[in-house]
Order: structure tokens, then C-alpha cells, then sequence
């Protein structure tokens, strides 16, 4: 069994370790690019999110190289993600693709089940093995995590962002490459190390949150870099999800017990009250969040169509006008001009240093 | 005199604006078609202006802006590069400095800017539609065998405008096709269009905006009388058409290299030989990485002057290093 799954930003390091350590025989496909694009688009509907039309590009691209089972994410809720496991697996079948489809879900209470697939999955390794490689897996999107809010917070810090980026990529193959846990501290630990001495610039930084789609968050085809793009622009940006945190919320169930998604669902309130699917209500909660811990601004990034992100998006300005907190959304799908957003990327940027100039001369 | 230059290179027209020390024009502005050719029409623009310089006259500032700003940037030397919303804005600020909304409205994008107290708190432009901006008036107009600039004064002897679709071009020119057959006047249609769009514009671009007056509407679009009549009905208040309408995007540039070069003294201007030196322009797909990224070059005889449109910063780099890494290419 040669299996693939989809690319979600740095995802793949902690799946391919994951699938690793079970034995399995893991395809990864090329990084998600202008062809994996143009494959998943040209063979998925129209007004389905750009999310998906990239995981089928992936999944061609790996059946190109060997793969013949697909591990694909499951999910509940009106998201459609949900259903996307079942509308891939249509698509290939019509294409003449024969590809295995295993959907991993949230257990969501069905133990049983979970139990049954999980084993059908794994053949005949020890739940002891299985738990090992899954704890194994978590310490990688731990150690990624940790490498990508350094890159985030060192970017619009240093003078030559563009050598923090290449330490920050052999960093990252570092991780993927460790084959145990003092391989990754290692990892981390030199990154730590090899930028602490570059020169750095000084003066007050802008903060930005990045909200929305976790899909279009983490992964930096998707969202056309915007997290770059804002740093190189000398703008610090938080995420208000990490990998870690949907791994351990969407494939683990919770398993392990980290700062879950709990307060930011506490924090939308009043605004949205209810689950609308994806992180709709997350999305306003950490646009409340962000805006007490007093950062300037906010971004939302979502697949065009996504209807969880547009109900956030239409409680947004509420948000805004009682927190005084500005926000900027994006809908993203298929598009090679990065024009449109990098303009609206500078204005937001003037925007928010005009905003700040002025509260400080009325010494808010 | 000391002199601005401010450039502005859209995807449909190259607009030259030449301020002196106090702001304001000092030239007539220049308003020439793209025509796909950001280069030349550049060249052309500067040509002309030079032609019209006095002795004394010395340029101490260049700012660039449009979807061009960073090509125009490189060649002239600019000493600002901004993006069109805050160049607007400044613009804007300039002719009405109590304005609350500005309205924009070019060839083919549209924009809304809210401000308070002279700042920008908000901002929006079209994303997933075209429809609404000048290239659809000038199609229509073609179709319709009205000249653009008389598209205006016509809506503005409609009796009672009629109800177009606004949601969509497509459904729009259907719907006026259907609504000529039926027997409406011209003037009617007109006039119905105009609606049409300027509801299209609302519910899209600003959607969600607390459009307060005043109003300016700037933009190619704004020399249409029937437009900006539209607006009027639909928003209830008086839009302010600036003198300059057209060209505000290069006024706030040149405002803005203005505000920067009296601050840091000194200017990149290459000077006025940018006009006759051959470019060459020409883009290739990185093949380093599985990003394929698409990079464009521009060169100067031999030398290159800029590369851009890399993610990793591979070709960011100009001089022997990079020229080295195209040859190996």
C-alpha cells in the first residue's frame, strides 16, 4: 500500500512521520504548485473551495508517482469540508483513478468505529506502536509550530529576512528528517541558535492576527503568502490557529492537552453564539481576542465561497466598531496575480500606521 | 521652479501629474491609454512633459503608483512607490480634506475609501467582478454606437430610467437588450444602466461601508454625468467631482514624493533621458523548485535593473551575482 495524502502548509512533516513510525508506506506528493492548481481545477467543480480543487491536484500528482490510497481529512458540521472526502473519491472514480480513499474523522464520541478504521489502517501494529507514533507525530507539528512563530516573529525584525528564511528551510527539512525526539529539539535549538545573531532592525512594530479557514491560514500557496508579504512589509502577524492545534482538535480528538480552541469560542460571544461549521465562530472569536491583546489589526483569510467565513465575515464589522479593531478580508481561489492582494495588503498597512500615528499624538 | 512628478500607470490609462512646491498642478495633467504597454506609454508621458519644461525647472521628487507602480518605480527612480488606495486617498484629502467617502471608480477596477478625520479607517475594491467599472461603460457604449463621453449628458435627459440587472454584466447587457426591443428610449437605458451599476457597486465594492458625505467620486468614470447622478439618488447627498478626477491617483503620488523629499533630502530621479533609453522586459519560469515561479526581468542594454515575482528571493538580487544565475539558467 503506497499512501498519499494532501498538503496543508508544513502538515506533511508530521503525517509522513506519523505514517513512518506505523510502518506504512508514505507518497508524498510534489508541494503544492501552479500545476497541482491547475490539475485539481480543471477536474473539480466550479464553486467548490479552492481547498479542494488543490487536494485533488495533490492526489494526481502522487498517483503519478506510485500512490494508490488517499488518507484524507473528515470533519462534521455544515462545513462541506466534511463531504469532501466522498466527493474526491467520485471524481477519481470517474477519472478512471483507482485510489483507495481512508477518511480519518474526529471520533466525536464513536470510539468503535474510529477503533475499526484506525485498525484497518494500521494492520497489525500494537495500539502501544500506534500510540508512540502518534505521540512522535505531535512532537513534529509541536516543533514546526515552533519554527514558523519564530519565522513569523523574527521576519519584519531583521534586516535581511531573506537569509532568515533559507535558516528557517533547513531547519524545517531538519525536522522532517529527524527520526526521534532529540533530532527535533536539536533542530529547533539550532534555528533558535543561527538567527539569534543577525542584525536586526529596531522601531515599533504593527501586529496583525490571521484569522479565518484553517485551510487557507496554514497553507502559503492558498493564501498567496500573505504572512510573507506582511512581514516583509516589517508587520509582525499571529496566527490564531496552529497546525498543532487542528491535528490535536481534528485527527487526535482532543488527545492531548494543549491551549485548545475553547476560549477563542468563549470570545465571539455575543456576537456569534453558534457553531455556523468550520471556524466560522472562531474567527470572530480571535478578532475579539486579538483586539484586547491590543494588536492593530486583523486578517481573514477564507476559500472563496466558504460559508462558514462569510457569516464571521458579516459579523466582523460589529466587531470592529465596538473594539475599534480594523479588519481585512480575503477570499481566495485560483488567481496568478498577487497584485490585487499585495495592494490591498500596502493600504491596510498605511491604514493601521495612520491609526496608530494618530492615537499616539492624542495620546490614547 | 522645484517640481513633483507624480505616475500613475493603470491597466487603462498612464496618468503624468507635475506639482510645484505648494501642491498644486503645474502643468496641465496628463491623461494617455496603457494600451497593454506600461513602458511606452511611460515614455511617451515623460517626452511630452519634458518638451514643456522651462529652463529652470528641476524635478525633486517622483512618486509611482497603479498596478504598474513598482515597473514605473524602477525606471524612473522613484523616491515613493505606494499603492493606489493610499495614493487616492491622499489625493482626495488634498481637494476636500473634511471628505468622509471617496469613490473610485477606473477601467477596470473599482475601490471605496472610507475616511474620518483625515485618515483612511477603511477601504474596500472589487474582487470576483468586473462589472461596474469604466471597461463595461465603454463596451456598452460602443454597443449601444454612443460615444463615451456623450454617454453621460444622455442619461441625463431620461424621463424614467429603466430597470437593468446590475449583478452581472452578462445579465445587465441582456436585460438591455430585451429592454431596447420593447420600445424604451435610449436615454432611458442609459440612465437605467448607470443605476444599474452604481447599485452593483454599492452592494459589492461597498458593501458593509458607512458611506457618509462628503462624497468625492473620482476615476475615469467620473466624467459621467450620469453616474455621478446616480450616485446622488441612490446615496441622498451631494458627490463632489474634483477638477482633476481623472488623474488623481499620480496627484497623490506626486504629493506624497513631495512630502518625502522635503523631509529626506534629495531625489532617485533618473532624469529625463528614462524617456528615450531602450527597455527590455522579458519573463521566464524559475525552474529551481517545484514553485515554477513566473520572473520578470527588466533590463537596461545590459545590465539589468530589476527582477521580481520569485517567492524565495533567488533573482531578487540584481548585478554580477544574478547575471551569473541567468546564464546557468
Amino acid at each position: 500500500m503506497k499512501i498519499t495524502y494532501p498538503h496543508m502548509g508544513n502538515l506533511y512533516i508530521a503525517i509522513r512521520a506519523l505514517l513512518l513510525k506505523l510502518g506504512l508506506d508514505p507518497v508524498l506528493p510534489p508541494p503544492t504548485s501552479r500545476k497541482t492548481a491547475l490539475l485539481g481545477v480543471r477536474h473539480a467543480p466550479e464553486f467548490a473551495c479552492f481547498p479542494l480543487k488543490l487536494n485533488l491536484g495533490n492526489f494526481l500528482e502522487a498517483r503519478e508517482m506510485g500512490a494508490d490510497t488517499v488518507l484524507m481529512g473528515g470533519g462534521i458540521g455544515p462545513c462541506r469540508f466534511g463531504y469532501y472526502a466522498e466527493v474526491q473519491r467520485e471524481i477519481l472514480a470517474d477519472l478512471g483513478v483507482s485510489m483507495e480513499m481512508v477518511v480519518l474523522e474526529p471520533p466525536s464520541g464513536d470510539w468503535v468505529t474510529f477503533k475499526t478504521r484506525t485498525r484497518s489502517l494500521v494492520g497489525d501494529c500494537s495500539w502501544w506502536q500506534v500510540l508512540k507514533a502518534i505521540r512522535f507525530a505531535w512532537y513534529k507539528a509541536r516543533a514546526v509550530d515552533a519554527l514558523e512563530s519564530k519565522l513569523l516573529y523574527l521576519r519584519p525584525r531583521l534586516c535581511e529576512p531573506l537569509q532568515l528564511e533559507a535558516i528557517y528551510r533547513e531547519a524545517l527539512r531538519r525536522v522532517d528528517m529527524a527520526e526521534n525526539r532529540r533530532g527535533l529539539d536539536l533542530a529547533v535549538s539550532d534555528f533558535l541558535k543561527d538567527t539569534r545573531g543577525l542584525p536586526g532592525k529596531s522601531g515599533d512594530l504593527l501586529r496583525v492576527g490571521l484569522v479565518g479557514e484553517i485551510f487557507t491560514v496554514l497553507d502559503p500557496y492558498a493564501n498567496y503568502d500573505i504572512e510573507r508579504h506582511l512581514g516583509l512589509l516589517g508587520v509582525e502577524v499571529t496566527r490564531s490557529i496552529f497546525l498543532s492545534e487542528w491535528i490535536n482538535e481534528h485527527l487526535f480528538g482532543g488527545l492531548f492537552h494543549v491551549g485548545g480552541l475553547d476560549h477563542l469560542k468563549e470570545a465571539a460571544s455575543p456576537y456569534l453564539n453558534a457553531f455556523v461549521g468550520g471556524h466560522g465562530r472562531e474567527t470572530v472569536g480571535a478578532t475579539v481576542h486579538f483586539a484586547r491583546q491590543g494588536y492593530d489589526g486583523v486578517v481573514q483569510v477564507a476559500p472563496f465561497t466558504c460559508m462558514p467565513e462569510i457569516v464571521a465575515h458579516s459579523v466582523l464589522p460589529a466587531v470592529t466598531r465596538d473594539h475599534g479593531i480594523p479588519t481585512l478580508s480575503f477570499y481566495l481561489d485560483e488567481q496568478s496575480g498577487v497584485a490585487g492582494i499585495v495592494t490591498r495588503l500596502e493600504a491596510f498597512v498605511d491604514l493601521l500606521e495612520a491609526r496608530r500615528k494618530k492615537r499616539l499624538k492624542e495620546g490614547v | 521652479m522645484e517640481l513633483y512628478l507624480g505616475i500613475d500607470i493603470g491597466s487603462v490609462s498612464t496618468n503624468l501629474v507635475m506639482l510645484d512646491p505648494l501642491g498644486e498642478p503645474y502643468l496641465a495633467p496628463l491623461y494617455l491609454r496603457t494600451q497593454g504597454q506600461p513602458i511606452a506609454a511611460l515614455q511617451r508621458g515623460l517626452a511630452i512633459i519634458r518638451d514643456q519644461l522651462g529652463k529652470g525647472d528641476l524635478v525633486c521628487g517622483v512618486g509611482t503608483t497603479g498596478s504598474a507602480r513598482q515597473l514605473a518605480g524602477v525606471l524612473v527612480g522613484a523616491d515613493v512607490v505606494k499603492n493606489e488606495i493610499s495614493a487616492h486617498a491622499v489625493a482626495a484629502l488634498r481637494i476636500l480634506p473634511e471628505a468622509r467617502t471617496v469613490i473610485e471608480i477606473g477601467g477596470q477596477d473599482s475601490k471605496i475609501i472610507i475616511l474620518r478625520d483625515g485618515i483612511v479607517v477603511d477601504f474596500a475594491m472589487n474582487t470576483v467582478c468586473a462589472a461596474g467599472t469604466g471597461s463595461f461603460l465603454d463596451q456598452q457604449a460602443f454597443r449601444l454606437n454612443i460615444p463615451i463621453d456623450e454617454f453621460g449628458a444622455l442619461a441625463g435627459q431620461a424621463c424614467t430610467p429603466v430597470r437593468i440587472a446590475g449583478r452581472c454584466t452578462v445579465f445587465a447587457e441582456s436585460d438591455m437588450v430585451h429592454k431596447q426591443q420593447m420600445g424604451h428610449t435610449l436615454p432611458d437605458i442609459v440612465a437605467g444602466l448607470c443605476e444599474a451599476m452604481v447599485r452593483n457597486y454599492l452592494n459589492n465594492v461597498g458593501k458593509s461601508k458607512d458611506v457618509a458625505p462628503p462624497i468625492v467620486f473620482q476615476g475615469g468614470v467620473a466624467a459621467n454625468q450620469g453616474m455621478r447622478a446616480a450616485f446622488e439618488k441612490a446615496l441622498q447627498a451631494e458627490v463632489v467631482v474634483p477638477r482633476y478626477y481623472n488623474v488623481m491617483g499620480a496627484y497623490g503620488a506626486a504629493l506624497l514624493a513631495r512630502d518625502q523629499t522635503q523631509r529626506r533630502a534629495g531625489t532617485g530621479f533618473r532624469g529625463w533621458q528614462v524617456s528615450t533609453m531602450p527597455f527590455q522586459q522579458r519573463s521566464f519560469e524559475c525552474k529551481a523548485c517545484p514553485n515554477a515561479c513566473e520572473v520578470i526581468e527588466i533590463k537596461q542594454e545590459r545590465e539589468v535593473l530589476a527582477r521580481w515575482g520569485d517567492r524565495c528571493g533567488r533573482w531578487g538580487v540584481t548585478g554580477a551575482e544574478a547575471d551569473q544565475a541567468v546564464q546557468q539558467h
